[in-house]
């Protein structure tokens, strides 16, 4: 897919929404819009997408779309597949329809995961997308089981005692592959090519797929509305957020850095890792590069690397 | 229209076997559903229609309750018939599904067998599941027996779809009490249960994909509160459509319903003010003080939401003296929920009688005749003329104290 022809493409979502200037989320959603040959149903889970983007009377949706509540996108969107399995079965529906559920990564990596489990052991031919921006953005900057660690949340907040967020976030991509759907993979908006291919395999594949994308917050991220791209850039440049896709239990890296960047100069991009340039935090930093690099050797050697 | 009456067929079921033949009959596009004693058993014999190919249901076995709600939900407004099933602990999880099953008005028809709730833990009948779940903005029909929860499901399927009403209903009985109790049941037949409850038409479908709808919208204070005011219509045209279905179902079946059902109480000077099976009980009591010349009578709510207050203020305005028997408690010194709602409906009445409540059988403690012969002596004694004052409002039968 050539940049021109993805333009050309008619838009799903539509501008005029209340996103941040700089917000991630609409590039994301976009492209795996645009990747879907058929009509679509889009689920949505509480949060700032679905907030900014269907404040009564108005709708940036031009595509059917249902919101019921936080933790269960995958639950709802489970019942409409299931009845449009149903209704395709008794001949009341002729037409080929896509299935998509999108969660912030609170909605998915937290408060969604059991119904996100769910679907995809069920079997439900959906597409989960979650546009990670690593915290619960819509609430106002909280710490999620996604959120880096090191990072300034109002909930980890960096303080004398406490460097920001003590834990590293929880490898969800892993654990949906783990589901044995027949394809889970890994992107980010700053790798539109790669990202678009991906939303296309995942429509394609008869039963649940999952896709992880990083999407930037410029606002709990603290970056410049201009950096959006740059910034999720950096992440898969220093390995922080690799390129890969499990397709039928197969793992296979879709970009590799030519020279990784270390992670200390991805974090400086961002004005929540602030604090740990301000003072001494040597062994910090240290123990974050090491724990990223043993994670990418263990994702090297699941993709034959 | 006669001829399905007639070829009725009575069959030996238990309040669960009834519910699901009933589904079975509705034969809903999708049903969603989890388990949890004492309901369980009719997802399982749901499941069997299903693998048996006796149903065109596409099945949902879902990994809990809140996920339950939420697929029957979606599945509602993708434009198929939804149906789910559950009891106590599950309907509490479903909570907040709940009330967003309302205000999307989407039309699901949901089985509720009663059970108490922990904690301490408890699996028996006592109603304060469905009683917490009053003010959620579904319909709430209570039902005496078997029979009464078969007939009830299937007028609920045409009352939440009706295009004046559009709103979810819960269907109760008494956990094991009826759930697993067994009766003889009369059962139409199935074509005549599909004539009767048609098509399924969700007028903002999901899967219309060529008029996109986005449903589920955020609505602040410019218009939220004009979603719940037409919801809050939606509840009293119910009142009509409850009736007109009642009235319709009656044709086919033989079997008349309304809002409540006044048993013996035409010279009636002193009630009981019942739901659910505690119904069939108490007419036992009240035939026999009947037989010892007793004016007593009993009024058995069918239709709790939407709640039929002037109805039964119309009813119950002439007694001496009423008692409410509440199998849940509101824990708010101020007594049981039924007592609350009957009470309240009596305050414009020119002519109240003497009002109490009695709270019994919590966690499914049995509730004999006796009991209920001691609760109308009160209640008698109370309408005398001798009676001084009401004396305690909220009195707890058959517990240790």
């Amino acid at each position: 897919m050539a940049l021109p022809d993805l333009a050309k493409k008619p838009q799903r979502f539509t501008g005029g929404h209340r996103a941040c200037a700089g917000c991630g989320f609409p590039v994301t959603i976009k492209i795996i819009l645009q990747a879907a040959e058929n009509p679509v149903v889009v689920g949505c889970a509480t949060g700032c997408m679905e907030v900014t983007s269907t404040i009564y009377p108005y709708t940036a949706w031009r595509c059917s779309f249902i919101h019921t509540a936080f933790e269960n996108a995958a639950a709802t969107m489970s019942g409409v597949e299931a009845a449009y399995r149903s209704l395709k079965r008794q001949g009341k529906i002729d037409k080929d329809i896509d299935f998509i559920a999108f969660g912030g990564d609170g909605g998915t990596y937290d408060i969604g995961l059991q119904a996100l489990s769910g679907a995809m052991e069920r079997g439900h031919k959906l597409v989960y997308v979650c546009y990670n921006n690593q915290g619960y953005m819509n609430t106002g900057i909280q710490r999620s089981s996604a959120t880096p660690r090191g990072a300034n949340t109002t909930t980890t907040p960096a303080g004398t005692h406490l460097p920001g967020k003590p834990q590293y976030p929880k490898d969800l991509t892993a654990i949906m592959a783990a589901h044995g759907i027949p394809y889970a993979a890994q992107a980010s908006m700053s790798h539109w090519n790669d990202l678009y291919r991906k939303a296309q395999k995942a429509f394609a594949v008869d039963g649940p797929a999952f896709l992880n994308v990083l999407s930037t917050c410029r606002l709990g991220w603290a970056t410049a509305p201009e950096d959006t791209v740059d910034v999720a850039e950096g992440a898969v440049q220093c390995n922080v957020w690799p390129l890969f896709e499990v397709e039928n239990g197969k793992w296979k890296l879709t970009f590799k850095p030519k020279k990784p960047l270390p992670v200390a100069d991805w974090m400086k991009q961002q004005g929540r890792f602030k604090h740990l340039f301000q003072s001494d935090n040597t062994e910090l930093l240290e123990s974050i590069q090491r724990q990223v690099d043993e994670d990418w050797q263990r994702l090297l050697e699941l993709c034959g690397e | 229209m006669a001829v399905a009456v007639e070829t009725q067929k009575t069959a030996a079921l238990t309040g669960n076997e009834a519910a699901a033949q009933a589904m079975r009959q509705i034969n809903p596009d999708v049903v969603a559903a989890y388990p949890i004693t004492p309901q369980t058993e009719i997802v399982q014999l749901f499941s069997t229609f299903v693998s048996d190919g006796l149903v065109k249901t596409e099945f949902v076995a879902v990994e809990s309750e809140h996920s339950a709600m939420s697929a029957t939900v979606g599945a509602a407004a993708a434009g198929a018939r939804a149906m789910t099933a559950t009891s106590s602990q599950g309907l509490a999880l479903m909570w907040e599904m709940l009330y967003i099953a309302a205000g999307m008005r989407v039309p699901v028809v949901m089985p509720m067998v009663n059970r108490a709730l922990s904690s301490p833990i408890n699996i028996h009948c006592d109603h304060s599941d469905s009683m917490g779940a009053r003010d959620s903005g579904w319909l709430q029909i209570y039902s005496e027996n078997a029979q009464e929860m078969y007939d009830n499901l299937i007028q609920a399927v045409r009352i939440a779809e009706h295009p004046d009403v559009l709103l979810p209903v819960m269907v109760t009985m008494d956990g094991f009490i009826i759930s697993h109790g067994m009766e003889n049941v009369e059962l139409l037949p199935d074509r005549a249960v599909q004539d009767f409850v048609g098509e399924y038409h969700f007028p903002y479908p999901l899967l219309d994909v060529e008029h996109p709808k986005t449903l589920g919208p955020l609505a602040l204070q410019d218009f939220y509160f004009e979603f719940k005011r037409q919801q809050a219509e939606a509840v009293h045209r119910a009142k009509n459509v409850i009736l007109a279905v009642a009235e319709e179902y009656a044709r086919i079946s033989g079997r008349r319903y309304g809002f409540f059902e006044a048993y013996q109480m035409d010279d009636a000077e002193y009630a009981v003010v019942v739901l659910g099976s505690t119904a069939g009980t108490a007419k036992y009591v009240i035939d026999q003080l009947r037989q010892a010349g007793e004016k007593c009578g009993l009024v058995k709510i069918r239709v709790f939401r939407p709640f039929p207050g002037p109805e039964l203020s119309e009813l119950l305005s002439g007694l001496k003296a009423l008692g409410i028997l509440d199998r849940a408690d509101t824990f708010s010194t101020q007594g049981g929920p039924l007592y609350l709602e009957v009470k309240a409906a009596l305050y414009h009445a020119l002519k109240r009688p003497k009002c109490i409540n009695y709270i019994y059988g919590l966690g499914g403690r049995d509730i004999d005749p006796e009991l209920i012969r001691q609760a109308l002596m009160e209640i008698k004694d109370l309408g005398s003329e001798q009676a001084d004052g009401v004396g305690p409002i909220v009195r707890y039968l058959g517990v240790r104290e």
